[in-house]
């Protein structure tokens, strides 16, 4: 054996591998051979005790009584149920999979014990009891309890894409609204009957029930009055998390909604003084797309409005 | 059944790393120790137990023999298992009658396998199990799932052991469990019996000489192994019937238990051998730490037995409970019950 002296401490250490070269040749006999020989063409076999409980893998005797099996062998699964699993984060050389994965016992549709394997499942949230696993083959099979290369999850969810496209007019009112913002203008509307004025613009008093006439502009600045932060990703937000919120400008009595960007999502609130971001002007586009020119309200730095 | 009792029992203090002592070289002063203890120079078997694999060459166990002086030729014999069985060899070979005593002795060096726990993969089956690169924290995490065990009864079965561990000189200074990374979930690495290279000895001595060489023998009133089906899917991972059947043969339910030390290689099978042994609440279980406090691999078992007989050597217990296993998952399980 040859030794070397180990330089950091002066040790004699060797490095030894013990190893039968080419591996040992081992008799299957006809039991485990045929799980094998029915491995190799992608089928999964049970065999048959004399009390008659299924066996897989197939044992020559069983193990609850001794008695020798009865040589009837029945197909099971493919399909299984994962009985109990442990995660493996960190494969180690030798593992059937070089990605972390679940070793499971597996009781397969058909058989009375459970077969030990790897479940490819991706994250180790995927695993439970119960979970349905179907073998995934190995294209060259040997006749090798690794001619199945693990398991996987069955079939239990698909993704589907939802997409209509369509052409949109704004009406009358809300055109006249997006002409104004076009213009660098909150355009809103005063209630001849009750005095409210609402943006947007409106042709009339939801409360009334009557036509508005009075066109009123308002100012770029308000208050929020309440808000939330999504946290899934929208096109016109810049990035997630975001903040919506309801905004009531000055002189309005109803809030309109926009985003509130320049700050912290977290640092938002109730009462929270803004200013509307407008676009530089040779960036802006016309109605009816001119909401684009409004970036997000953002924080004047004004102590909190009362509410 | 002839009467048969520990009187003398020795160990190494374990070591995580490797000393630099050969395998005999760790035997010597244990055989020493057991030899002073007993006063017996020469005992009419010799057993041993250990693992050619540990030490990477075939037979290497016949080198062992150089700490015993085995000449002119002595009665011997050797199991390819943890020297709890060895034990059991011996008692059995008590019971014929012709000799008197015998010598037990177990070691093992883990630190020279580059990863012991992937060592233990070649104990499995060649055609099922093995050729899924099965690990033994693989396999003990499958149990472990199984059982369903609770994170905090085995962080306390892990503090306590390490806690007891601490106070005991042979075992290794491990610190409170911490830490919430897995090593395969969901078992965490302080979950796991650290392997240490140890050995240690036990002479057994029957009827008289027992009485002759030791004040308070520690008699064995009862042992027994059972072994339950090798493949993993086969059997109840969380209730072992061998452990249950092994405890029910050697009487560990005939009376009370004072100690029980058990032969913990993962956290949760402490409760599973709790449960599968049918301990009383009142049983102190592995007050030497156990193997979560050291564990020399193939002398685990036998340390096990060792420490329950010292309670009774020492008069601190009267009937005291040693239990040692062996294959994957608690697949073989042997109990022997000792009585003052």
């Amino acid at each position: 054996m040859p030794s070397e002296a180990g330089p950091a401490t002066g040790e004699t250490v060797a490095d030894h591998v013990l190893e039968f070269p080419g591996g040992y040749t081992r008799t299957t006999g006809p039991v485990i051979g045929r799980f094998l020989t029915e491995l190799r063409d992608a089928r999964i076999v049970g065999v048959r005790t004399a009390g008659g409980r299924v066996l897989v893998p197939p044992l020559e005797h069983d193990p609850d009584t001794g008695e020798e099996v009865t040589g009837e062998f029945t197909e099971v699964g493919p399909a299984g149920t994962v009985e109990s699993w442990a995660w493996v984060q960190a494969p180690l050389p030798g593992h059937p999979l070089d990605r972390p994965f679940a070793w499971a016992l597996i009781r397969l549709d058909g058989a009375d014990t459970a077969l030990v394997h790897a479940v490819d499942a991706g994250d180790a949230r995927a695993m439970r009891p119960g979970l349905r696993v179907r073998p995934r083959w190995r294209a060259e099979r040997s006749g090798h309890i690794t001619d199945i290369e693990g398991f996987v999850p069955e079939v239990t969810r698909i993704v589907s894409p939802v997409r209509a496209d369509y052409r949109l007019r704004p009406g009358r009112a809300l055109a006249r609204f997006l002409e104004g913002v076009a213009d660098g203008v909150f355009l809103g509307c005063r209630c001849g009957s009750c005095g409210k004025v609402y943006v947007p613009y409106r042709l009339s008093c939801p409360e009334c029930g009557v036509p508005i006439t009075e066109e009123v502009r308002l100012p770029d600045t308000g208050t929020v009055t309440t808000f939330a932060i999504n946290n899934l990703p929208d096109p016109r937000a810049p990035e997630v998390p975001f903040v919506s919120a309801y905004i009531q400008l000055d002189g309005a009595d109803i809030p309109m909604i926009a985003l509130v960007g320049g700050v912290p999502a977290h640092e938002v609130r109730q009462g929270m003084r803004v200013r509307a971001v407008w676009v530089p002007p040779e960036e802006r586009v016309p109605a009816p797309h001119s909401m684009q020119n409004i970036r997000w309200f953002a924080p004047t730095g004004e102590p909190d409005a009362e509410l | 059944m002839r009467e048969v009792a520990v009187v003398a029992f020795a160990q190494t203090r374990h070591s995580a790393v490797d000393e630099g002592l050969s395998e005999p070289e760790l035997l010597l002063p244990v055989i020493e120790e057991v030899r002073r203890r007993s006063g017996l120079r020469t005992f009419g078997f010799t057993c041993s137990g250990s693992c050619d694999y540990l030490a990477g060459a075939p037979f290497s166990f016949v080198s062992a023999l150089d700490a015993l002086g085995a000449w002119p030729p002595i009665s011997e014999s050797h199991v390819e298992m943890d020297a709890a069985w060895a034990l059991y060899e011996a008692w059995v070979r008590l019971q014929h009658g012709d000799v008197d005593s015998a010598l037990v002795y177990g070691f093992g060096k883990p630190s020279q396998a580059v990863d012991p726990y992937r060592l233990m993969t070649l104990q499995l089956d060649p055609y099922y199990l093995a050729p899924l690169g099965l690990d033994q924290i693989s396999y003990a995490a499958l149990a472990a799932s199984a059982r369903g065990a609770d994170r905090a009864e085995l962080d306390e079965v892990v503090r306590r052991s390490r806690a007891a561990g601490r106070a005991n000189p042979y075992a290794l200074d491990l610190p409170d469990p911490e830490g919430e990374e897995a090593v395969v979930a969901p078992l965490r690495p302080y979950d796991i019996a650290p392997p240490a290279d140890g050995a240690a000895a036990v002479v057994l001595a029957a009827g008289d000489l027992a009485r002759r060489v030791c004040e308070r023998p520690a008699w064995i009133t009862g042992i027994a192994h059972r072994i339950d089906p090798h493949y993993l899917g086969m059997r109840d991972l969380a209730r072992p019937a061998s452990a249950a059947e092994a405890a029910r043969a050697a009487g560990v339910g005939k009376g009370g238990v004072d100690v029980a030390e058990l032969h913990v290689q993962f956290s949760h099978e402490e409760p599973v051998l709790r449960e599968a042994l049918a301990l009383p609440p009142a049983t102190e279980v592995n007050p030497s730490g156990g193997p979560l406090a050291a564990n020399p691999v193939m002398a685990t078992g036998l340390i096990r037995i060792g420490e329950a007989a010292r309670r009774i050597t020492d008069g601190t217990a009267g009937r005291t409970v040693g239990h040692a296993a062996g294959g994957p998952c608690l697949q073989h399980n042997l109990v022997a019950v000792m009585e003052g």
